[in-house]
């Protein structure tokens, strides 16, 4: 055991971190708004717009994320007319690449996750809304919506540490994320086990942390 | 399109017999998972408090780590660990282990992490009077746990199964890193030499969703004969 090593690695990981929760959060962020915004057309009563997002969620949970991060990366910068748009800008950084991926993929199972919170609302709720002469717009956002926050915490928590966990491919698109260092050192010093430990138990603490993060807001929001 | 012609001007053979790859990967993982499962679900259902924290440890730390570290681990780690249990025995030359091996194993504790928490909540949750009608009869151990509690298990475990399935045929995805010709790497392999990248890697997820979908039509049929009854 090459303890040295370890210690020398430590803050070099560390800073590593900063990037794995930059991709994290801001993949969140914008998954969350393309999940609520998927989960609505999906409980629209129009069977074309549900079929186009269950489509969507379909698609993006049942390939591997790997494959979703290398068509946005190297595939979409193929297309000619692509380039010479202004989304060329975004595109054409692994790092935005790598967040795009992320988001979208969040997306789908966010979208799922809120959809079956959203269906399992009991329509006495709404129901008792109406009957109070609460206009449809305020039960969305003062009803539905908390009630749904509620239900999707627990489900919605293993989603985030799985999101942690996904963000360590952006190490293959060239980004040095934590797992990206990780791999840099093993593969110049030929250590695995000590660079394993370090940088696994820096993943631990974040689950962890994550965890405990959601057991709190789920104390907070019950009812 | 031509591109994916079978024959030598095209990737199709290629790509299919790494579609194989990619099952036989995904099969042996989830093999070697559930002989881990059938390790550690024991440990984790014990009376002893030691061997739950064995247990909790592996499921723990498995499902907390990126499953890429995981592969690293194993990808750098693995032939070192072998050289150096062969050094024990006074085996001192260089062992390469092949990449399908490395491959299932890391994929294989990954999945195996996750079948241990499906088979400790199915068997959890059978009921207890199961349990003890079976000692009632005077059943043996061996009795009790294969006609009694297995088949009631496994109708429990078979849903969330097929997930691990799931994320292990996914994961499978991730070996591509060590060089092993599944079918990831065998579009990067494409798409380099033809530079036609969005061709292959959309074909590519093309292939896992047909896995996916097929897998998820004989899984359900699975568990439909598993709960005739219920």
């Amino acid at each position: 055991m090459d303890f040295d090593l370890m210690i020398t690695s430590f803050p070099k990981l560390l800073s590593a971190t900063v990037i794995t929760l930059k991709l994290l959060s801001a993949s969140l962020f914008f998954g969350l708004f393309i999940g609520l915004l998927f989960a609505i057309l999906r409980l629209n009563k129009n069977p074309i717009i549900n079929k186009f997002a269950y489509g969507y969620s379909y698609v993006f949970r049942g390939t591997p994320l790997l494959v979703q991060i290398f068509i946005i990366y190297f595939g979409l910068g193929q297309i000619e007319y692509f380039r010479s748009t202004f989304l060329w800008v975004v595109f054409k950084e692994p790092y935005w690449c790598a967040i795009i991926a992320f988001a979208l993929n969040t997306g789908a199972y966010t979208s799922e996750i809120l959809r079956s919170a959203f269906q399992t609302i009991k329509p006495g709720f709404i129901e008792a809304g109406k009957s109070l002469g609460i206009s449809n717009k305020i039960i969305f956002y003062k009803i539905q919506i908390p009630i749904a926050i509620k239900q999707s915490l627990p489900a919605y928590g293993n989603e985030i540490i799985l999101m942690l966990k996904g963000t360590s491919l952006a190490s293959t698109v060239t980004l040095l994320d934590l797992t990206g260092v990780a791999k840099y050192i093993i593969s110049t010093t030929f250590k695995p086990i000590e660079v394993f430990i370090v940088a696994g138990s820096i993943y631990l603490f974040l689950t962890f942390l994550v965890h405990n993060l959601i057991k709190f807001l789920e104390k907070k929001y019950s009812y | 399109m031509e591109l994916l012609y079978f024959g030598d001007n095209g990737w199709g053979d290629e790509l299919f017999i790494a579609t194989l790859m990619t099952i036989a990967v995904s099969i042996t993982a989830m093999l070697i998972g559930f002989l881990f499962a059938l390790i550690f679900t024991p440990l984790k259902l014990s009376k002893y408090k030691i061997l739950n924290l064995i247990g909790n440890f592996y499921t723990t730390v498995i499902r907390g780590v990126p499953e890429l570290l995981v592969i690293y681990l194993f990808f750098f780690g693995g032939s070192g660990a072998v050289m150096y249990v062969a050094s024990i025995f006074g085996y001192f030359e260089y062992i390469e282990i092949n990449a399908f091996i490395t491959g299932s194993f890391a994929i294989g504790i990954i999945s195996g992490a996750y079948s241990t928490e499906v088979f400790r909540g199915a068997i959890q949750s059978i009921d207890k009077g199961q349990f003890e009608a079976s000692k009632v009869l005077g059943f043996n151990k061996y009795i009790n746990f294969f006609k009694v509690i297995m088949p009631q298990m496994l109708r429990l475990a078979l849903p969330n199964l097929s997930n691990v399935w799931q994320i292990t045929l996914k994961d499978t995805s991730l070996i591509s890193v060590t060089g092993l010709v599944e079918i990831m790497r065998q579009s990067y392999i494409a798409a380099g030499s033809t530079r036609d990248p969005l061709l292959f890697y959309s074909f590519a997820a093309v292939l896992y969703l047909l896995l996916t979908f097929i897998s998820m039509k004989f899984l359900n049929r699975l568990e439909k004969n598993y709960s005739r009854g219920f």
